[in-house]
């Protein structure tokens, strides 16, 4: 439901006219779609009810991220919603939490509150990053993540605030607070900078062991919706090629008659069609938080973004020497496909990690849907 | 999509595990398409399976089934392979006659030939191709001419999958013969041992016999053996081809336990093998999971209603080309032994790999070539011109 919305609002938006604005202004945030996108929830959509979010889940928003993919949505959208967003509503919970997280030893409130100056600066602070996370949620706030398996924090310039790790914390360091570097990508609407800062206590918001886990869990979230960005790349690149390929004529007949070309894209459709089921059982037991899930992460990165990478690869091919210009939008589309197989995880990593799963997890058909089981 | 099976789901995997062994015979059957010694094997562990109630489980309680859904069907299937179970010798029948008997046969027809086919009592080949009819099967010119009550099919059928041993096949014949291409033609069943019908077999690439051509000289058929309506016989095999590539021909525990298979062999020669085979192995795993995950969503769909469409053909491509990587994939373990044939004094545990990867080549040109999949997939979902 929330996904059709979202479709249709992108594709009246992301019109080819709207990217090439953006492109020549060297933009890729756009406050008018933003506001569209918050005014429908989708910013939120992750995000807890007690930060004004919906709460829903990763099945749900893997739909809004594939829109997004499809539309070639340029800026912070699925970052912000999808990853950041998320983890600064579990990093501040958890911090608000602290009497809970005392029990289990972790906890930023109570590691500190030794004071009752020390409490009422932590209350404070926490008090800061609830309303942080409620202006985020409600799309007011703009976030970036620089999560260490990434080398560089994308759209960082227009975000409020950046989260950022230090020896397994979470760290929330306002913009102001930090020396941005642009590294320019190849995909122009991606927005990538270095970030120089220095960790504090202030800027603290959870002890390492609690942070790592959560960085865990973004890396996930940010594989995830990588993968699924990559599957609507994928899609909108047939297309592309399909609707070109049925107009441009030779030899007298549209070339989508000629087998060469037809056997071409359809390839690319095999590639999609199995990409998705793998998309969607990720989402689907993204919480069993366990090999078997990260290993199905991992496998829709891998297939999704190899679909989004010979999609605008054969787009490109049956748009001849159009398809090399950079009138033509097919560049934008491979480009994006180059861009998110760097981010969250390479290729390479994830096979390694579906490796892992094969070799010590039981393997055969009545493990489709298992889960690891925990030998206390 | 619900990823969690119910317990009603988890102990019939128990009941079809527990039953399966008990009853597979502990050593490998003879194949069925080289002898018939072992064609009549497989229809002795067809009997089996029928008396057991496993014949064909999603089948109405009437037919020999159980009445179960596409998801105990996969869940049966998955213990099937993971048995190793012997291959099932009436899958013409089972898989592609049967559900195209079940949704265009008269109650007559289902009565009298579903249940001898879940017995196992009459095995069925498919006659569908001819020698200028391949790619182009609508090019077909054995003929059904009408005389009475009955049929007289003249012609020459070509690439028949079980018919040097088969009972019966279904065929398809142009029973008008002022037509031309897909419009004209009809489904015929005939008795492989009927007066005027002459079965040459045919030897596949290994030198076994794997396939006959059929010739047809006069063969009188009741026209209560033909299915559907008079010249409805295109449509109708496009039905069965959708089931015969689309979800009952191929099950994806097939190459979920072929993955397992080809780990354990990598982990038993990791000190040997080249190590960059490591990603051809993971990839022929995902492979095998992308299809299996795929083949679930498609069932839970078809339970709700749906219908099986053009994923019928991507399907053929997935799972055709996945099992030649696969099966390449183990030979390149096995290295230089990888040529050598099972009786060779030096073959050692070469298994079945050259055999299945043989056989996997066949893969992309039976149930409709991978070229003519991919032409339907770019006028069907993608909407291409002709």
């Amino acid at each position: 439901m929330s996904a059709e919305v979202a479709r249709k609002l992108l594709m009246e938006h992301c019109t080819s006219a709207f990217l090439r604005k953006q492109l020549a202004a060297g933009l890729a945030h756009d406050d008018r779609i933003w506001r569209e996108l918050s005014e429908i929830s989708l910013v939120g959509m992750l995000m807890p009810e007690s930060a004004g979010g919906l709460a829903l889940s990763e099945v749900d928003f893997v739909l809004v991220a594939e829109a997004c993919g499809y539309a070639a949505l340029p800026g912070p959208f699925v970052e912000h919603a999808g990853v950041a967003g998320p983890l600064l509503a579990a990093a501040g919970a958890a911090a608000v939490g602290g009497a809970a997280a005392n029990a289990v030893g972790t906890g930023l409130a109570a590691a500190r509150a030794d004071t009752i100056v020390a409490r009422l600066a932590a209350a404070r602070a926490n008090t800061a990053v609830a309303g942080l996370a409620a202006r985020a949620a409600a799309g007011e706030a703009l976030l970036a993540i620089g999560h260490p398996a990434n080398p560089f924090v994308a759209d960082a310039d227009t975000a409020e605030a950046v989260l950022l790790e230090h020896k397994g914390e979470v760290h929330l360091v306002s913009r102001r607070a930090v020396r941005l570097t642009r590294e320019e990508s190849i995909d122009p609407f991606r927005r990538l900078f270095r970030i120089d800062w220095t960790a504090s206590p202030d800027t603290r918001l959870t002890n390492g062991a609690l942070g790592r886990s959560l960085w865990e869990e973004a890396f996930e979230r940010g594989a995830l919706f990588a993968a699924a960005q990559c599957l609507g790349l994928a899609q909108r690149a047939v297309d592309l090629g399909v609707e070109y390929v049925k107009s441009r004529k030779q030899f007298g007949k549209p070339i989508g008659s000629y087998q060469a070309v037809k056997h071409l894209l359809a390839s690319v459709q095999v590639k999609i069609e199995f990409a998705r089921p793998v998309l969607y059982a990720a989402a689907a037991r993204f919480s069993q938080h366990d090999c078997f899930s990260r290993a199905l992460i991992s496998h829709a990165k891998v297939v999704a973004s190899e679909a989004a990478e010979v999609g605008a690869r054969a787009a490109l091919q049956v748009h001849g020497a159009m398809g090399y210009s950079w009138e033509v939008d097919v560049h934008l589309f491979l480009k994006r496909a180059l861009a998110l197989e760097c981010a969250w995880g390479l290729s390479s990593f994830h096979r390694k990690r579906i490796t892992r799963r094969i070799l010590t997890q039981p393997l055969g058909p009545e493990h489709t849907f298992s889960r690891e089981q925990h030998h206390a | 999509m619900d990823l969690t099976y119910t317990a009603e789901q988890v102990a019939f995997r128990a009941e079809v595990r527990a039953w399966l062994k008990a009853h597979v015979p502990a050593s490998a059957l003879p194949p069925f398409d080289a002898t018939r010694e072992g064609f009549e094997a497989h229809r002795k562990w067809e009997r089996t399976l029928a008396a057991g109630g496993w014949g064909m489980v999603t089948w109405p309680r009437e037919y020999g089934g159980r009445g179960l859904d596409l998801i105990q069907w996969l869940i049966f299937e998955e213990e099937y392979y993971r048995a190793g179970a012997p291959g099932r010798v009436n899958q013409n029948g089972l898989f592609l006659l049967g559900p195209t008997l079940m949704e265009f046969g008269t109650p007559e027809q289902k009565a009298r030939f579903l249940p001898a086919m879940a017995r196992g009592d009459e095995i069925w080949a498919q006659a569908w191709s001819e020698p200028q009819a391949g790619s182009d099967l609508a090019a077909v010119r054995a003929t059904a001419q009408r005389d009475g009550d009955d049929y007289l099919l003249n012609g020459h059928k070509i690439w028949c999958s079980r018919a040097a041993f088969a009972d019966w096949a279904f065929g398809l014949f142009r029973s008008d013969p002022t037509s031309e291409g897909h419009k004209g033609l009809s489904l015929v069943l005939f008795p492989l041992d009927a007066p005027g019908v002459t079965v040459r077999p045919i030897a596949r690439l290994d030198g076994k016999v794997g396939f006959a051509e059929v010739f047809l000289e006069g063969v009188r058929a009741p026209v209560a053996q033909r299915i559907g309506e008079e010249g409805q016989g295109w449509k109708l095999c496009m039905a069965t081809a959708g089931f015969e590539r689309g979800l009952l021909l191929r099950s994806p525990s097939r190459y979920q336990v072929a993955a397992a298979k080809l780990v354990e062999l990598y982990q038993q020669q990791a000190e040997r093998a080249d190590p960059t085979l490591e990603a051809a192995v993971t990839r022929a795993w995902m492979d095998a999971e992308s299809y299996a995950l795929s083949i679930y969503a498609t069932a839970s769909r078809l339970i709700q209603g749906g219908k099986i469409g053009a994923e019928s053909s991507t399907n053929k491509i997935f799972w055709s080309e996945l099992d030649i990587a696969l099966q390449r994939t183990a030979l390149s373990i096995l290295g230089a032994r990888a040529e050598l044939l099972p009786q060779a004094p030096d073959a050692g545990d070469v298994g079945t790999w050259l055999d299945d990867y043989l056989f996997s080549l066949a893969g992309p040109i039976y149930a409709g070539t991978n070229e003519i999949q991919r032409n339907i997939i770019a006028e069907r979902m993608l909407g291409l011109p002709r």
